[in-house]
């Protein structure tokens, strides 16, 4: 009742006018949903599919990894025009933009490489060699960590973003897919897909410090794929997409302890929130949509449709 | 007080009463639709999958959307035990009390029929706050404005019990009312499945259940929880409770009814 409650006074509040921007893999185009009106205002046409995408620090440009076409590609956010396609290497899937707002972290998941483009000058500047497949990528507040990690080498990688080279490795569960660092870069976390969990390491000294795992009730475990994850205002609760369990947990991330599932709609990958964090969206690969989530109450509020399987998700003010 | 209030004020409250001293019948209709809800949807729950439908605006687990045919269940229920107390009166004679009355026939069946859909509300109620507590909610203004749709489905549905009523000359009979009336109405609606669903697997029972007054009670029930408004299923609902109510009252007239003739 009370979370009821607290839905109906959120709906009513005003929003902060934004935009979520969405990639859609198998149609090659970014949806971008207005979070006022909770509706589709644009459809862009990107490279063969588009998975993970980021703003640049002023929002000027959009950058999308066009993974079958092999490049990053720079969209002007107010045309929808790709202005140029940055080096990227083989198979970009995911990035991470340097706090420099200079350098694009890139993994290149057929190449087990993570190739390092310099966005003005459009040049690579380093290319490291990592595990098998790399994916996950996150680069800490101060700018001095990138992480890389490897999908079926099962590892994430510190790199030294001064030297550009790993100065540590360390195991995670099975399949790791997203990486960030939260509480002002003093943790790391990974989540492993198949392994269903995440792992969150001390930034200090690589030590493992917990793990989380997932138990969706009525979900079958194999379900229960941890993929990408966002932290609340003030990192004090995580929001992780669980894949094909169609679930968002959230955790608290002091006690590492999993205190709600929500119900999204089916395969759930990444997700942004608005503004003011009150309202979280989240990009559901196979049912075609975005669930919109009320923050405060934990409560999915509504389904967007968008193109087929949205993936990435970026918000723009 | 008029007399025609003082008929309406005293049946209500024989009702009140008889419910509420009859503490049992209470638990039973809470309880039915409980286990629907907690161990039937729990069950099911994976096995049908639901996509997005009017009025829900994202994906909702089978507990949610039973929801509002497990309140139009209580009300089908309850609408066919008033017209059991109804034959139950008729054979302990004190129907024959009640209509010595001077006031008309017609609005005694009135008065009855807003006492047992006054006491129906009053379950929905208490069974929705129980879903709540399990978690199963709707949004806050929904409790309210489901309110005058479960009046028009309660009437409804009270209409067609008292339809019943007046055609079932003895208590024996209103087994078959069970196998005959309840289940189908409740098995052939949208209460525990979408409609599409339905249609996928027969257009016939699709239709059956397209033009069955029971899916459209429910339908009218969900919107309004939902705070939206179903204008199609306003209409069938209260078209269908404006026949049975006719036709109950035209089975209970003295000329033909079975009443007179035993008197």
């Amino acid at each position: 009742m009370i979370r009821s409650l607290l839905l109906s006074t959120c709906l009513a509040a005003p929003a902060y006018a934004g935009e979520i921007w969405v990639t859609n893999e198998k149609d090659d185009t970014v949806s971008v949903i207005s979070t006022e009106t909770l509706e589709v205002i644009a459809t862009y046409p990107t490279g063969e599919r588009p998975r993970g995408i980021t703003f640049s620090k002023d929002f000027s440009v959009v950058y999308i990894c066009a993974s079958d076409s092999d490049a990053v590609q720079v969209m002007d956010p107010n045309t929808g025009e790709i202005l140029h396609d940055l080096p990227s290497g083989e198979d970009p899937e995911q990035f991470v933009l340097h706090p420099n707002d200079r350098h694009l972290y890139i993994a290149n998941e057929d190449d087990a490489i993570t190739t390092v483009v310099d966005t003005e000058t459009r040049a690579v500047i380093a290319q490291i060699d990592v595990g098998v497949e790399p994916e996950g990528m996150a680069v800490s507040p101060d700018g001095k960590i990138a992480i890389t990690t490897s999908e079926t080498t099962n590892m994430a990688h510190w790199i030294d973003t001064e030297t550009q080279e790993l100065f540590a490795n360390t195991l995670v569960d099975s399949r790791p897919r997203h990486a960030e660092f939260v509480k002002d870069g003093e943790q790391m976390w990974v989540s492993s897909e198949i392994g269903g969990s995440i792992t969150v390491f001390n930034t200090a000294d690589q030590t493992e410090l917990g793990k989380i795992r997932f138990e969706v009730p009525g979900v079958h475990q194999d379900r229960v794929q941890p993929v990408g994850f966002e932290f609340t205002d003030g990192d004090t609760h995580a929001f992780v997409a669980l894949g094909p369990s169609n679930h968002v947990a959230v955790v608290n991330a002091d006690t590492l302890e999993v205190e709600d599932y929500i119900l999204v709609g089916r395969r759930v990958w990444h997700m942004a929130f608005n503004a003011d964090k009150t309202q979280l969206f989240t990009t559901n690969g196979v049912s075609g949509d975005v669930t919109v989530i009320d923050v405060a109450s934990r409560e999915p509020l509504q389904s967007i449709n968008v193109g087929r399987f949205p993936w990435g998700a970026a918000f723009r003010p | 007080m008029t007399p025609y209030l003082t008929v309406l004020v005293a049946i209500i409250t024989r009702e009140a009463l008889r419910f509420v001293h009859q503490r049992e019948r209470f638990i039973a209709a809470l309880v039915r639709p409980l286990v629907w809800l907690l161990v039937f949807a729990a069950g099911f729950r994976a096995a049908l999958g639901l996509s997005i439908i009017a009025p829900y605006k994202t994906y909702i687990t089978y507990e949610t959307y039973i929801v509002p045919g497990l309140c139009g269940m209580i009300m089908l229920f309850n609408g066919m035990q008033s017209s059991l107390s109804l034959v139950y009166d008729r054979e302990m004679g004190s129907m024959k009390l009640l209509l010595t009355s001077p006031l008309p026939r017609w609005w005694l069946l009135i008065c009855k029929l807003l006492g047992a859909t006054a006491i129906s509300i009053l379950q929905v109620y208490a069974f929705l706050i129980i879903a709540a507590l399990f978690g199963i909610k709707m949004p806050v203004a929904g409790y309210v404005t489901v309110f005058p749709a479960l009046i028009v489905a309660g009437v409804m549905l009270g209409a067609l019990g008292l339809l019943l009523s007046s055609f079932i000359k003895q208590l024996e009979n209103f087994a078959g009312v069970m196998n005959f009336v309840i289940f189908p109405m409740f098995f052939m609606s949208s209460a525990l499945y979408p409609l599409w669903k339905m249609a996928e697997s027969s257009e016939l029972l699709y239709t059956i259940c397209a033009i069955n007054p029971f899916t459209h009670a429910i339908e009218l029930i969900r919107f309004a929880l939902y705070l939206e408004f179903n204008g199609m299923a306003l209409v069938w609902t209260v078209l269908a409770g404006v026949v049975f109510t006719v036709a109950a009252l035209w089975g209970y007239n003295p000329a033909r009814s079975g009443i007179r003739r035993k008197g």
